[in-house]
């Protein structure tokens, strides 16, 4: 039954042609790949139109702390003095134009900044370092303000895992894939930009 | 939810039910001010100014109106960092080089177990504990599946991790997953009192990769989900030790506290069975053992004569040592022959079959597509089958499109989940086939070999070949013990 080795048989030929027909279909594929690279590839972003403030950013993402962050789009501001994304509801500000204690305030920790500018008007800033991408003023403001505050997938932070872990987690299937080269969606005049 | 009047009660209520349906969730700035509680000051002359700005700004009607201010105060306009950079990409790519070309010569020229082993350790630190498992091979499929399928844009990393351990293979066998995967590392190094599965289970399971295969395509080609990264039982682990960022602790439990028990599942079992994840769910290795049934150079136990002291079998965790054949008793061939011929014939039935089943999955296999999920709670909604809204059909309701829209797009991935399931039914009745195929095939052998396609060229066989190790007290193979 046995065969001697070095004898070049059926099998041997048809194992060589196997391997040559597989070496040139990974380059194809490598060849067609490659046209398809020349874009920089893509990012995920989450679509403030579709987030629903469910508080899972903050948790799901592979970061700690997430790499989902509020951001403000400061010409949709209405810069009120009564700010459902600053105060939690029901709070009434009894000190008027005083920054708050931080108990009194939605933020649980305390990363929204407020500034008075003039009049009845207030800025409100984000600290990033401190945000954890909960989502709770995105929700007041959206509820009661104008929707001023959003969250964004922050790409100095984002790892951009091959499926993102939030995205995957993502009630709303707010999650996608964007161009790396235009990486957030903004609200408001910088959606233009 | 009613809408009640006065102001603090409101926000009391929705404090407690903001979940409710949005209509009533949203009171307008009139709803607010209107009855009960004082406009707020200043907020009167905002209102004129209002109906100017409403024009010029590209948002929806804005319930509080956006001020003027007249100390000259300029609105800040909202940072955005552009993504991180490809410094990992580009040391990443080197690394998977680096690491191929070592493997291969650890296990085909070097002989070295030991060599291997070093390179194992150093690949799950680099690749899985500092990089977090994420220059994957393995999940890069799912790139190439999107890339090919869906037109979308690859990025070079992906293309580079995907085509070079296929490259390496078709040339040294399966050298990527001995010592360069994390995952197939981490298996590695954990396999202390290896089991032997029998022989048939260790086909059938074998099996599963290729399912595992064909779903993680069909779910990516679809758009659905990357069921490799979402099933990956390892990374969870890699993260648990923040090397990288050791101030920035990555992957607290909270997203994947169930993968993580899975993981150590996985680690637990590999103690006893050598690298059940490779061996049995793993979809990369599944395209390897094909590949590496052709490469040009492979793991041999010694390049002397076997002595047939069965050393090198039981020395083999994986089960990948082929026994010498028997001679063949009288007349079995001819049964074996009349056995391959009803395989052949049943072939297109087996076939036909999984196309079948698989068509049939289809739909609920497309409730893994969020778009498909939503769709149908709008529509319970719609009907009125069910009461209220959950966050699902809040994600819809909120970016204002038609119903009409939704329910086309959904019905589309179905569709292509119908058509994909179709393909992914006869593939899995091809893989069955050519199992059943490849087992009645016999093989001729005289000494004991490593398996092909199975082998991951660890290189424990050699190191426990007697032979082997005569060579090396003489010097051959250049180290002094395995």
């Amino acid at each position: 039954m046995t065969e001697p080795k070095n004898k070049f048989g059926r099998r041997d030929l048809l194992r060589k042609g196997a391997l040559g027909a597989a070496l040139a279909g990974v380059a194809g594929t490598a060849a067609y790949l490659a046209t398809r690279s020349a874009h920089g590839g893509t990012v995920w972003q989450l679509d403030p139109e579709k987030c629903v403030q469910c508080g899972q950013c903050a948790t799901y993402c592979v970061l700690d702390p997430s790499a989902v962050k509020v951001v403000h789009a400061y010409a949709l501001c209405g810069y009120c003095d009564l700010c459902f994304g600053y105060f939690p509801p029901g709070f009434e500000p009894e000190a008027g134009f005083e920054t708050p204690a931080a108990e009194c305030q939605l933020c649980p920790t305390g990363a929204i900044k407020r500034r008075w500018i003039e009049g009845p008007h207030f800025e409100y800033t984000i600290d990033e370092t401190l945000c954890i991408g909960c989502g709770k003023c995105v929700k007041g403001c959206g509820a009661f303000g104008n929707g001023s505050l959003f969250l964004q997938v922050r790409h100095d932070r984002c790892l951009n895992c091959n499926e993102c872990s939030i995205g995957a987690a993502c009630p709303a299937g707010a999650y996608r894939r964007v161009p790396a080269d235009n990486p957030y969606l903004l609200k408001g005049e910088d959606k233009k930009a | 939810m009613k809408r009640p009047s006065p102001l603090r009660h409101l926000i009391g209520s929705c404090a407690a039910g903001l979940r409710t349906r949005r209509a009533s969730a949203r009171p307008t700035r009139h709803q607010r001010g209107g009855s009960g509680d004082p406009p707020r000051k200043g907020w009167a002359i905002v209102a004129i100014v209002l109906a100017l700005l409403a024009a010029t700004t590209a948002t929806a009607a804005e319930r509080v109106a956006l001020p003027q201010f007249k100390s000259g105060y300029e609105r800040p306009s909202t940072e955005v960092p552009p993504p991180l950079g490809h410094f990992y990409d580009v040391m990443d790519g080197l690394a998977l080089v680096v690491g191929l070309a070592v493997a291969s010569y650890m296990a085909i020229r070097a002989r070295s177990r030991r060599g291997m082993w070093w390179l194992a350790l150093v690949s799950l630190v680099y690749l899985g504990f500092w990089r977090g498992g994420c220059l994957c091979s393995i999940g890069s499929i799912q790139n190439v599946a999107l890339a090919l399928f869906r037109g979308e844009y690859i990025t070079p990393v992906a293309i580079v991790a995907f085509t070079l351990p296929l490259v390496f293979t078709l040339f040294f066998g399966r050298t990527f997953c001995a010592g360069v995967c994390p995952l197939g590392a981490i298996q590695e190094l954990v396999v202390i009192r290896p089991l032997k599965v029998p022989l048939w289970l260790d086909h059938a399971l074998g099996l599963l990769a290729y399912v595992y295969l064909g779903a993680a395509v069909l779910f990516a080609a679809t758009g659905a989900a990357f069921i490799i990264c979402d099933y990956d039982p390892f990374v969870s682990i890699f993260r648990l030790l923040p090397l990288r960022r050791p101030g920035d602790a990555m992957e607290a439990l909270g997203g994947s506290a169930n993968m993580l028990i899975v993981g150590g599942a996985f680690l637990a079992a590999g103690l006893f069975i050598g690298r059940p994840y490779c061996r049995w769910l793993c979809p990369y290795g599944a395209i390897l053992r094909v590949l590496g049934r052709f490469s040009k150079w492979r793991v041999t136990i010694t390049p002397e004569e076997c002595i047939k002291c069965r050393l090198c079998e039981d020395a083999c965790p994986f089960g990948a040592i082929r026994r010498p054949t028997e001679p063949l008793p009288r007349g079995t061939r001819r049964i074996e022959r009349r056995r391959l011929a009803v395989l052949l014939v049943v072939v297109p039935a087996v076939l036909a079959a999984g196309a079948g089943l698989g068509w049939w999955l289809g739909a609920p296999m497309s409730r893994m597509h969020v778009t498909v999920r939503q769709a149908e709670r709008v529509h319970l909604e719609e009907t009125g089958q069910v009461e209220g809204t959950d966050n699902l059909s809040d994600g819809f309701y909120n970016t204002h499109r038609p119903r009409e829209e939704l329910y086309a797009e959904a019905k589309a991935i179905q569709a292509g989940f119908a058509r994909g399931g179709l393909i992914l039914g006869a593939w899995v009745g091809l893989v069955v086939a050519a199992k059943l195929i490849q087992l009645s095939v016999r093989r001729t052998r005289t000494d004991f070999e490593p398996d092909r396609g199975t082998c991951v060229s660890c290189g424990r066989c050699f190191a426990y070949c007697p032979i082997e190790r005569e060579r090396w007290k003489k010097g051959a193979g250049g180290e002094k013990k395995p």
